[in-house]
């Protein structure tokens, strides 16, 4: 029996030079005779390039070559695919613009990629770029939800009319209308969903280099997947087939999402290296990070919950515009649509449901999954509304939650909008989570905050949410142009010690750490035994790497089969060593033994055998190595009851955070520390959306929030300490039992936070704050107001 | 960020001409200002000349009635000193919440006013202290000195040395932070004198400002209640991304009290 198996904190492997200052991140990687490039991007939000003035920028220090979009033509460079379509409700496929990786004559946000200085020094390519003379003529443009839609509004595109990409619906309308017809109650509301910028501490950046000599690529960038970059960028824009690109993807400094997508400077410092002759890098600054990668969120909703008389939910309808920004990032149609609406029964029995999703192109970044992807705005617009009718119906806000809860003896629960889940028990994590808030004594808690002048508030969330999309099939019947299995390939070494190669990519998870642990569990080996390899295209089998809190749940299962081949096939072999029959051996904490007898092997001795096959079963082939492609049956759905407190400063409506409390259920947890990890990031952010962070572009396009200076990212001083609890059914349809926990904290906290807020201020006639609920906010709903910065 | 010279000056004198010389030079303390302009492509001198180490701008002392610290002194040896903590109390306090540990240990006092940042902390103690700033030529009131936006009277060559700050029976500072940034959205300090009550708003306006109506009242009765009836018009506040003109009224009244209080 190890001690390093499945449920154990073990700290983290990768840690020691994480926190030393020993990672190997891509700006760490100079290459021998590497140039630097620098990307002149777009100041303005739309504009027609009437010239590109490159003289003088070409004859200042260091330069080495100047690219621009004509260029990038002639070469027949193609632009960033999308790798998700949807189809409007009247059947049309989506509005899909071309999305070059250098502009072709229009901009179409600011920071829009318009050329490429590549020189000597880092110093010297930025120095040159500032000398690059673009002619821009502005035009007018559009940057809000409001201002695209509105009528003669300027398009961004000229073949999508009203700024229009789809006009994408789900559900059953007609049976929703009849739940509406029928209803003794509807309650309603309209509700911003904030845009947000992803920030990962470490900017995006990526090195190109052509080996002439074989002529073959390599790409290092910070990319949470990638071979998905190796098959967009060599099958869709540069025709380099796989044989001949590598990416590798080595320590990444957080991702959120914002890595996922294929961008175009890995593209630029590809082509680059080939034109120029050597490697070329690019690594963004902070201000350029606020300004090309991809954003989240940014809805504007309208939603609508039937209700009988007695609280039972009815129907539910929606209709939401959802900004696109100004090209289709990767998977950006996916995200306001499968991502989203599918999520509209929650943890509820709600029978009718009916969401209309329009996808609006705008001059901004363009926006795509951040965690959560989706089923945050989810989570935020159902919560709000469950509350509101809580309080519309002077119902117990816990109670009518649990008279709607989907039962445990309805699993599987097929719902009205096309996922089917498999397993859940939401009055156990809203018993776990009512525990651990101490929700029956918060009327004793807002007594005591009265005295001191404060306005103390309590909110709950009790949510669901989808990870780990699946199977290929149906996602690919959904619009996904990708597959969406891993990889797991697990090499037994001759004296017993393991290498795991996974196409799951680890940029803070600790993968190097978990799935040691499931080898550990199952092997019987030490963890720190087991070495966990991924980020290379060269070394790793075909992957699809991380997002939508996949690792375990898809990743983690593919490693999971692997050994199960591994122990068949060494079962065998142990069989043969001790003479014995195949179904007489069993095997357990790293020991093959017969039934009945004191015969035993250990696996080291069957990996040496497998090596040195001296005394070896016929017919079986050398080696223990083996390798398992796992595709789901189905998303897994992590659900979860968030509580937050809160005590609002009634004279300057700042609002403190004094409890946030959460009980999840995240199937089998393969490591406790790690796990409460992930909550606490999750929640930091969730709590940033709902409190702290907001991107704000002016009428004009222009980026406003694009610094440290007026985008506020949550510090440890604006958290609490959380409290962290669980309340575990294990996912039917893998054979580890695992959910998924990265995203868990960001979806459930947001409307656990407003609730709270909007509770604080009861008193006020209060009934819905917009994120983030900025004091000055806070301050005018008190005083009557909407609105504020 | 372009290149330039670097020279860290071992006196005045030296610091002087190497300033002298250059065509654009400038000074160069904790840089927590003028770093990020570099950075950011908003300034680009052809030479830094460091003053941090210079004598005639280091110390922390009482002076009689007053309190006397180095343009050099960093926020964090502001809101450390025993000599200002039992002195000014609440000038440590308006100290120790300047941005962050990492800017109060470089930033320092001489570095933050001669910015004039509108929304820096300093200026608010400067002003309703009635502190003056001496230079290497001459001694400037607190209210001569900032002049609005980023600017002050300061010659290109000319170097703060020292501020002196009258000790009063009280005073202290309320700061609404900027929750990104942590510069002042509104930070009011309140100080009493012989009587005389000095209010000064930073943050809220395009500099630094007194408030008279809050001055008058609270000389009569300084009290966070003789507040009440005092309004401010949010006409000539900044109205931004932050917050609007009308909060920041609301706000400049809110911290008023706020430090009146704290003066108890």
């Amino acid at each position: 029996m190890t001690d390093t198996g499945i449920g154990a904190a073990l700290r983290r492997k990768e840690d020691a030079r994480f926190v030393t200052g020993r990672g190997r991140y891509t700006d760490d990687i100079d290459r021998p005779g590497q140039v630097w490039a620098h990307i002149v991007r777009s100041p303005e939000a739309h504009a027609e390039i009437a010239g590109v003035d490159t003289a003088s920028a070409a004859a200042a220090p260091g330069v080495v070559a100047i690219f621009t979009g004509d260029d990038v033509a002639a070469d027949e460079i193609g632009g960033l695919p999308c790798g998700w379509q949807i189809h409007s409700k009247d059947g049309s496929p989506m509005v899909e613009p071309p999305h070059p990786v250098l502009a072709q004559g229009r901009v179409r946000h600011v920071g829009d990629p318009v050329a490429v200085v590549v020189a000597e020094s880092r110093e010297e390519a930025k120095a040159a770029a500032a000398l690059v003379e673009v002619d821009y003529r502005p035009l007018p443009a559009v940057a809000s939800l409001a201002q695209a839609r509105a009528d003669q509004a300027p398009l961004v595109w000229e073949d999508a009319p009203a700024n229009l990409c789809f006009d994408w619906e789900i559900g059953d309308q007609a049976a929703t209308d009849a739940a509406f017809e029928s209803a003794d109650h509807v309650v309603s509301l309209q509700v911003v969903n904030n845009r947000l910028v992803a920030n990962a501490i470490e900017p995006r950046a990526a090195i190109g280099e052509y080996d002439a000599n074989a002529d073959a690529y390599t790409l290092y960038t910070t990319s949470q997947n990638p071979h998905v970059i190796r098959l967009l960028m060599g099958a869709f824009v540069m025709g380099i087939p796989e044989h001949k690109l590598r990416v590798v993807s080595p320590d990444v400094g957080g991702g959120f999402g914002s890595k996922i997508f294929h961008y175009a400077e890995e593209v630029i410092t590809t082509w680059a290296s080939r034109k120029v002759g050597r490697p070329v890098k690019w690594t963004a600054e902070r201000s350029e990070s606020f300004m090309s990668d991809a954003q989240g969120r940014d809805h504007v909703t309208k939603g609508e919950l039937a209700l009988s008389a007695d609280g039972t939910f009815l129907g539910l309808r929606v209709h939401t515009d959802a900004n696109l920004g100004a090209y289709l990032s990767t998977f950006g149609p996916s995200v306001p649509t499968y991502l989203y609406a599918t999520l509209f029964a929650g943890c509820y029995t709600t029978p009718a449901i009916y969401a209309n999703v329009k996808g609006v192109f705008t001059n901004t970044v363009p926006v795509d999954a951040y965690r959560g992807a989706g089923r945050p705005e989810a989570a935020f617009l159902l919560e709000r509304l469950v509350d509101k009718a809580a309080r519309t119906l002077g119902m117990d806000r816990v109670e009518i939650r649990r008279k709607n809860f989907i039962q445990p003896d309805q699993f599987p629960y097929q719902t009205p909008v096309a996922l089917e889940y498999d397993i859940g028990d939401y009055d156990g994590t809203l018993d776990e989570v009512l525990r651990i808030s101490d929700w029956e004594g918060f009327e004793d808690r807002r007594e005591e905050a009265a005295s001191r002048g404060k306005l103390r508030g309590i909110g709950l969330s009790t949510f669901i949410e989808a990870c780990g999309i699946a199977p290929s099939a149906v996602a690919g019947a959904l619009g996904a142009r990708a597959g969406l299995f891993e990889v797991g390939q697990v090499r037994v070494h001759p004296t017993g010690s393991v290498t795991v190669f996974t196409g799951a990519h680890s940029h803070g998870q600790g993968h190097e750490t978990a799935f040691a642990q499931i080898v550990s569990e199952r092997l019987g080996v030490p963890a720190d035994q087991v070495e966990v390899v991924h980020g290379d295209t060269e070394k790793v089998p075909f992957g699809m790497g991380t997002y939508g809190s996949r690792s375990l749940a898809v990743g983690g299962s593919a490693i999971y089969n692997a050994i199960d081949k591994i122990i068949d096939k060494a079962s065998k072999i142990a069989a043969h060593l001790m003479e014995a029959s195949d179904e007489d051996v069993t095997f357990e904490d790293g020991t093959f033994t017969v039934a009945g007898t004191d015969k035993s092997v250990t696996l080291g001795d069957v990996a040496l055998t497998a090596y040195v096959p001296h005394n070896y079963p016929e017919g079986l082939e050398p080696g223990l190595e083996e390798t398992a492609f796992y595709d789901p049956k189905n998303f897994a759905f992590p659900a979860g009851a968030h509580v937050v407190e809160v005590e609002v400063d009634p004279e300057t409506g700042v609002v403190e955070l004094v409890n946030v409390s959460c009980a999840d259920d995240v199937g089998t947890i393969v490591n406790p520390m790690i796990v409460e990890g992930q909550m606490h990031g999750g929640l930091a952010q969730g709590i940033g959306q709902a409190l702290l962070e907001h991107c704000v572009y002016d009428d004009d396009g222009q980026l406003v929030t694009g610094s440290y200076m007026n985008y506020t990212m949550p510090r440890a001083a604006d958290l609490p300490f959380f409290k962290t609890g669980h309340h575990i059914t294990a996912c039917t349809h893998n054979p580890l039992g695992a959910k998924g926990v990265g995203e868990v904290g960001s979806i459930g906290v947001p409307p656990a936070v407003i609730n709270a807020v909007v509770d604080a201020l009861s008193d006020y006639g209060v009934e819905h704050m917009d994120m983030p609920a900025t004091p000055e906010r806070v301050w005018r709903a008190m005083n009557g107001g909407q609105g504020g910065r | 960020m372009e290149n330039f010279e670097f020279q860290r000056a071992t006196t005045l004198d030296e610091a002087r001409s190497a300033i002298g010389s250059a065509d654009a030079g400038k000074f160069l303390a904790g840089g927590q200002s003028l770093i990020p302009l570099l950075k950011l492509g908003m300034a680009s001198p052809d030479r830094l000349v460091c003053v941090k180490a210079l004598a005639e701008l280091r110390g922390l002392e009482r002076d009689g009635d007053d309190v006397v610290v180095g343009a050099a002194m960093t926020h964090a040896a502001v809101a450390e000193s025993d000599v200002v903590r039992q002195a000014i109390p609440g000038l440590a306090d308006l100290a120790s919440r300047i941005g962050d540990p990492q800017v109060r240990n470089r930033g320092t006092l001489g570095g933050a006013i001669a910015h004039a940042d509108p929304a820096a902390d300093y200026p608010a103690a400067l002003v309703a202290l009635g502190a003056t700033v001496r230079t290497d030529r001459r001694e400037i009131a607190a209210e001569d000195f900032f002049q609005g936006m980023f600017q002050t009277p300061l010659e290109g060559d000319e170097l703060i040395q020292t501020v002196r700050f009258p000790v009063p029976e009280r005073a202290a500072y309320a700061k609404f932070p900027n929750p990104a940034s942590r510069y002042a959205i509104v930070g009011v300090m309140v100080s009493q004198s012989d009587g005389a009550v000095r209010v000064a708003v930073t943050g809220a306006g395009p500099g630094v400002f007194r408030v008279p109506q809050m001055e008058d009242a609270l000389s009569s009765d300084f009290h966070a209640g003789a507040l009440d009836g005092v309004d401010v018009d949010p006409g000539a506040l900044t109205s931004d991304l932050d917050a609007s003109a009308e909060y920041r009224a609301h706000l400049v009244k809110v911290m008023a009290k706020r430090a009146v209080e704290a003066c108890a």
